[in-house]
């Protein structure tokens, strides 16, 4: 049994217009999505903009309302979190993309982080102090920061508070939406090797979404690729990066900028080929709405959107 | 050999906070041959787009002193009357995000059309085929429908594209492009490179690509400039900067980038904040602070560059000792124990 299993998941929003506001069409930003996480692994959702990576996360977490499909955590059924147990939301939290929006910037440190904590659990004030301290004092943060405002802080410092209030109920899967995109790359790899610390000491799950596959490699075990709301392809770590099928991935991987300047030339007639070879198989790879067909396995774990025969 | 068409000398561009002024651009020199492409990297605050934004005089209240030597005239504080017969012209600039960079009321064919009528191409039929003929030439598809488009009808990737057309659209000697991928997704970007450089070759320009990203440096640069706290640590050409970085902070970030080629599983972490431009240390090593295991004695009084092999500029001695953290000066890696 999976961690965390997503069947056939959609989210449509639908497109009002006319007289009425009456609903004209729908956009399928998430159409028909399956997957699953294993317990202390970290599962990779890649894509463009627009592939509707965040709006599977969200969906996840009940931020956006799913249309139909399901979601399993640990065996119990959360699609609809309003009905399930509420004490299944402390155990999923999120980590926002942008450190400088997520944070209220009228509200204290020390309020930032105990909210999570007030809504669950029943502290006294003291307590509270020291728990958010002690959260603090995890996150690489200084304790007596406690009532400062988030405009103090920096970036890395920001997202520090984004984990932490993420981290404050001790959940079991956390869902991190682009949580090192906003930041420079030194503070990024500050913040990224801080994840995988916490992921080993409080044996967290991550679903982590990223457009970045740099990062995405460096952090995950399980890859999948999201185009226009479909997957085109899923595997592992290795499946995605060694042995590209889907002629979008491959795509992908060939736009990865290489970090050896001597290798410009040869890298640049790679990215021309695999560009030539997307434009003459598109048609063979998308239906005519331009969307991946279903997956099919090519091997234990590696799923290819491929051309349906006939 | 190679011809110069920017020459900065000492350049200092300074912001008034309060009433001082300090300068997040803090003694620049260098210089952008023709037909070269000089990479200028560092991390947010490091007055990489400040200098951008002097060599253009984009800065509204700024003190700029120093000189800018464009083809032979200084175009540091020139008026702006002066000013706009170079821009647009014979220097042309790619912004960063596309959207603020294009008018959201004007069609696609007027805005690029405007750049060619305020440098003289008079005759709208003239500038209607030289329209087409650019936009043709940075890849957009039909390029007669596009022509009336409006900036909201396009995609990230073709509102970027319309952005170049408006830089060449005078042929310029140099081309400025100020983080022109950061907001476009990866296909896209490595497209957009590869049109930058295309563009390039073709026209023999000078260009000045503003980046944070190693990789795009490692794919499109001749030269690199890495800046730190307003001034430049290293400069080398691109083979030299990725083979044998010698700046604590070249080192620092090329260590802190997680490749897609190789597996490591801690990142390399640069200790302490870029401080903010009114604290910034203006005596001895200001990448000192955030190295502080390499003794004192190891840096500058007061830090210049060093020429160690042609070409290539470090700034600071402190370059000689260091070493990360966790490994000696030959590399090894310690046993912690």
């Amino acid at each position: 049994m999976s961690y965390l299993e997503v069947k056939d998941l959609k989210v449509h929003f639908p497109v009002k217009g006319g007289l009425f506001g009456r609903t004209l069409a729908h956009i399928k930003a998430v159409d028909g999505v399956n997957f699953s996480i294993e317990k202390g692994k970290t599962y990779g959702l890649v894509g463009e903009s627009g592939s509707g990576k965040t709006t599977t996360g969200r969906a996840i977490i009940g931020l956006n309302k799913i249309t139909s499909g399901q979601v399993f955590f640990e065996g119990q059924d959360i699609t609809n979190l309003n009905k399930a147990n509420k004490d299944i939301r402390r155990d999923i939290q999120m980590i926002f993309q942008d450190p400088y929006s997520s944070l209220n910037p009228k509200k204290r440190v020390i309020d930032i982080i105990s909210e999570p904590l007030r809504n669950y659990e029943k502290l006294t004030k003291g307590e509270e102090t020291k728990r958010v301290q002690e959260l603090l004092e995890l996150v690489g943060l200084n304790p007596e920061s406690i009532l400062k405002y988030p405009h103090e802080f920096s970036g890395g410092q920001r997202q520090r508070i984004g984990i932490a209030r993420a981290i404050a109920l001790k959940p079991k899967l956390i869902i991190a939406d682009e949580p090192v995109s906003a930041l420079d790359v030194s503070v990024q790899a500050q913040v990224l090797n801080f994840m995988k610390e916490i992921q080993k000491e409080l044996g967290l799950t991550y679903l982590f979404i990223s457009h970045d596959l740099g990062v995405i490699k460096h952090m995950c075990d399980q890859i999948g690729i999201m185009y226009k709301g479909r997957y085109v392809e899923s595997g592992t770590k290795e499946d995605i990066f060694n042995h590209p099928q889907h002629i979008y991935t491959k795509r992908l991987v060939a736009a990865i900028p290489d970090m050896n300047p001597r290798n410009r030339q040869q890298h640049l007639q790679f990215r021309q080929e695999v560009k030539n070879e997307y434009e003459q198989a598109y048609n063979q790879y998308f239906d005519d709405e331009g969307l991946a067909f279903q997956l099919q396995p090519v091997s234990d774990t590696h799923l290819v959107a491929l051309p349906e025969k006939g | 050999m190679s011809e110069p068409i920017l020459k900065i000398d000492n350049l200092r561009t300074s912001f008034r906070i309060k009433d001082d002024y300090y300068p997040a651009v803090d003694g620049v020199s260098l210089t952008v041959n023709k037909n070269e492409l000089l990479a200028i990297v560092g991390e947010s605050g490091c007055g990489k787009s400040a200098l951008a934004f002097s060599i253009m005089n984009l800065h509204s209240r700024a003190k700029i002193e120093g000189n800018i030597d464009f083809k032979g005239q200084n175009i540091a504080n020139l008026p702006t009357s002066k000013l706009n017969k170079l821009r647009g012209k014979d220097m042309g600039m790619i912004f960063q995000d596309p959207l603020t960079a294009l008018n959201p009321l004007m069609i696609i064919g007027e805005q690029i059309g405007e750049i060619l009528l305020i440098h003289g191409t008079n005759s709208a039929e003239k500038r209607k085929e030289r329209v087409l003929e650019l936009l043709n030439k940075v890849g957009i598809p039909r390029p007669e429908h596009v022509f009336n488009q409006f900036p909201h009808e396009l995609s990230g990737g073709m509102r970027q594209r319309v952005v170049i057309a408006m830089a060449i659209a005078n042929n310029p000697e140099l081309l400025i492009a100020d983080e022109p991928t950061t907001s476009l997704d990866v296909t896209i970007q490595s497209q957009i490179l590869d049109l930058i450089k295309e563009l390039k070759e073709e026209s023999g320009a000078g260009v000045i690509l503003i980046t944070h990203d190693l990789g795009v440096v490692a794919e499109m640069a001749d030269r690199v400039a890495v800046m730190y706290a307003g001034q430049i640590v290293e400069i080398a050409d691109v083979y030299t900067l990725f083979e044998n970085p010698l700046h604590p902070y070249t080192r620092s970030l090329l260590n802190s980038v997680p490749t897609a080629n190789e597996e490591q599983s801690t990142l390399h972490v640069i200790q302490g904040v870029v401080p903010a431009l009114q604290n910034l240390p203006r005596e001895g090593c200001r990448f000192g602070a955030r190295i502080p295991w390499i003794a004192d004695s190891a840096h500058e009084k007061n830090p210049q560059l060093h020429e160690v092999s042609p070409g290539h500029f470090v700034r600071c001695t402190c370059y000689k000792d260091f070493h990360f953290p966790d490994r000696d000066k030959e590399g090894n890696r310690h046993v912690v124990s």
